[in-house]
């Protein structure tokens, strides 16, 4: 990066580890941060979303939708998530490649799943094998966001689900009262006064998320435990810069890097927190109340 | 080959005993089910082990962190916090390059050279990362049962006479245990979630003896067809879960014996305190 890098043999010190913290893999392990919160950025809305999906499928008047939502939501209860961060992605790869094999394909006679490989055309291949890096990586990332997605949705939807279930029925009795259709109850007088109820858990449930990203290394992207594995490795003498193994401290900065990103939510979270329980009949609130008063 | 016989070579594949090589072409259901039951040997080891030893630990730190002495709460505090504040993964990876710097030949003490290899081992280093991390996590849960100890029930053990160990073993104890009981056991279903990453992050599986989900992985990557060994595995640990909520609901009864009926706590499900 800097003309003074040139020759890393004559660099000793301050100046050699300037040089080391600048190579080109080095400026890729600061970019996996992003990565990390990319996901963070994309999934929690798009899990939220699926949340309120799961939780209003879960109050639904009508069975089939009562027993998906009510499914969903028990889902991960009993599992371990990291199951599901291995058999969502590969499992929603071969579903795709196998309905894309029955639209594309010329030969379909041949049974996809034989022999213990997975077997469709060049032509379904998602993607082509012939499209550049860049988008097999973004395929990979996308698959993960959707595994994260589909397992932290159940979560937001256990604590939705309760949230709706906290405001009191009183409420929307008096909504019927006026009479609102359920749809207008929902949107009027549930889905505002749930917040309240619901803020905390999903409070939690983003610390959850947080601690969680670091298991993309595990859908093999190259994320910030796969840069900080690569460059931490011995390094002998053919490298630029050899060092002895320096695993322990990277993943040292990675610990630090968490905490702080934990201690910076609580901050922002409890703001959040208050406002939010400001006004509300609940014992946040009216502690509020007196401290004002 | 019959299932009894496959069940006979692989039933405890998991901790060495049994056949040496595991199988690698025509997979039966039979030898899916079994492999990842013996996998399971390992989370019910992992699991048991670190909930035992750390429900001690996690009492002490809980009243370290209620102590009203910086020299007790301060550590306590800074133990909690970074153990629930950073990933399990990144933890496991952190003690592994740990322990693995212990010099190789051991650590002389007092003339005796005390060996360091067996740290390095997931038998022992993970149970070492999760006895951690579950006793901050429960440390987190039974603070806040100790805080929200009636103080009529404090007052009421004052009234008798009772102060530091007797008051503590008699009153506090027993209803920080029962406030805390449902949230714990929450806590106890997700170690038992979390055993799950140790195969998966820098402890080797020695001689490819390893938990449930590396077993189901070692399947899915072979058979390239995840919609068998993983449900495996799910079932397994529904499984598991079910029994965690049956012993802990019989625990919490006992806790709760003295209580009007009506009013007991029952364990639920409680998404705000799951790691």
């Amino acid at each position: 990066m800097f003309e003074s890098c040139s020759d890393p043999s004559a660099l000793h010190g301050l100046s050699w580890m300037l040089c080391y913290l600048t190579t080109g893999k080095h400026l890729l392990f600061y970019g996996s941060f992003g990565i990390v919160l990319i996901l963070l950025a994309i999934t929690a809305p798009v899990a939220l979303i699926f949340g309120f999906g799961g939780a209003l499928a879960a109050r639904s008047a009508l069975w089939p939708f009562k027993l998906i939502g009510r499914g969903y939501i028990a889902m991960v209860r009993g599992v371990p998530d990291i199951i599901f961060f291995l058999f969502v992605p590969i499992a929603m790869d071969q579903g795709l490649e196998f309905l894309k094999s029955r639209a594309v394909c010329e030969d379909t006679s041949a049974p996809v799943w034989s022999n213990n490989e997975f077997h469709v055309c060049a032509a379904a291949k998602i993607p082509l094998g012939s499209s550049p890096q860049l988008y097999h990586e973004i395929y990979g990332f996308a698959l993960a966001v959707i595994a994260f997605s589909v397992v932290y949705g159940a979560f937001a939807a256990n604590v939705l689900y309760g949230a709706m279930q906290a405001v009191p029925r009183a409420q929307l009795e008096t909504a019927e009262a006026y009479g609102m259709t359920r749809a207008q109850v929902n949107r009027r007088v549930l889905i505002p006064q749930m917040w309240a109820y619901a803020i905390p858990g999903l409070s939690n449930l983003w610390m959850i998320l947080i601690k969680a990203t670091p298991l993309l290394f595990l859908l093999g992207i190259e994320d910030i435990v796969y840069w900080a594995r690569e460059l931490g490795a011995t390094k002998s003498q053919i490298y630029a810069f050899p060092h002895p193994d320096w695993r322990l401290y990277y993943f040292l900065v990675l610990l630090v890097f968490y905490l702080l990103m934990t201690k910076l939510s609580e901050i922002v979270l409890a703001k959040i927190n208050r406002r939010i329980a400001f006004g509300q009949a609940t014992a946040a609130g009216e502690a509020l109340r007196k401290a004002g008063a | 080959m019959s299932c009894i016989q496959t069940i006979a070579d692989y039933g405890l594949r998991s901790i060495g005993i049994g056949e040496r090589m595991l199988p690698r072409s025509d997979f039966t259901m039979c030898q899916q089910f079994t492999l990842i039951g013996s996998g399971m040997l390992w989370n019910l080891y992992f699991g048991i082990l670190a909930l035992l030893a750390g429900f001690f630990l996690a009492t002490l730190l809980a009243v370290a962190k209620n102590s009203e002495q910086a020299l007790f709460r301060k550590p306590a505090e800074w133990f909690i916090f970074v153990f629930r504040g950073s990933p399990l993964f990144i933890q496991f990876f952190l003690a592994y390059e740990a322990f693995a710097m212990l010099p190789r030949a051991g650590i002389p003490i007092f003339g005796i050279t005390v060996a360091t290899d067996w740290i390095t081992r997931a038998w022992a280093g993970a149970l070492v990362v999760l006895f951690f991390n579950t006793s901050a996590y429960a440390a987190e849960i039974f603070y806040g049962a100790l805080r929200s100890v009636p103080k009529g029930d404090l007052e009421a053990a004052d009234a008798y006479g009772m102060a530091g160990w007797t008051k503590f073993r008699r009153v506090t104890w027993p209803t920080m245990l029962r406030l805390g009981w449902p949230s714990y056991t929450n806590e106890a279903i997700f170690l038992f979630h979390a055993t799950t990453l140790v195969f998966f992050s820098g402890f080797p599986a020695f001689r490819q003896e390893g938990d449930a989900l590396y077993y189901a992985k070692y399947f899915a990557d072979k058979t390239f067809n995840p919609f068998i060994p993983y449900p495996i595995a799910a079932f397994y640990f529904i499984l598991l879960t079910l029994c965690v909520i049956a012993v802990f609901g019989l625990i919490n009864r006992r806790l709760n014996r003295h209580i009007p009926q009506e009013s007991r706590r029952r364990i639920r499900f409680r998404p705000q305190i799951i790691r």
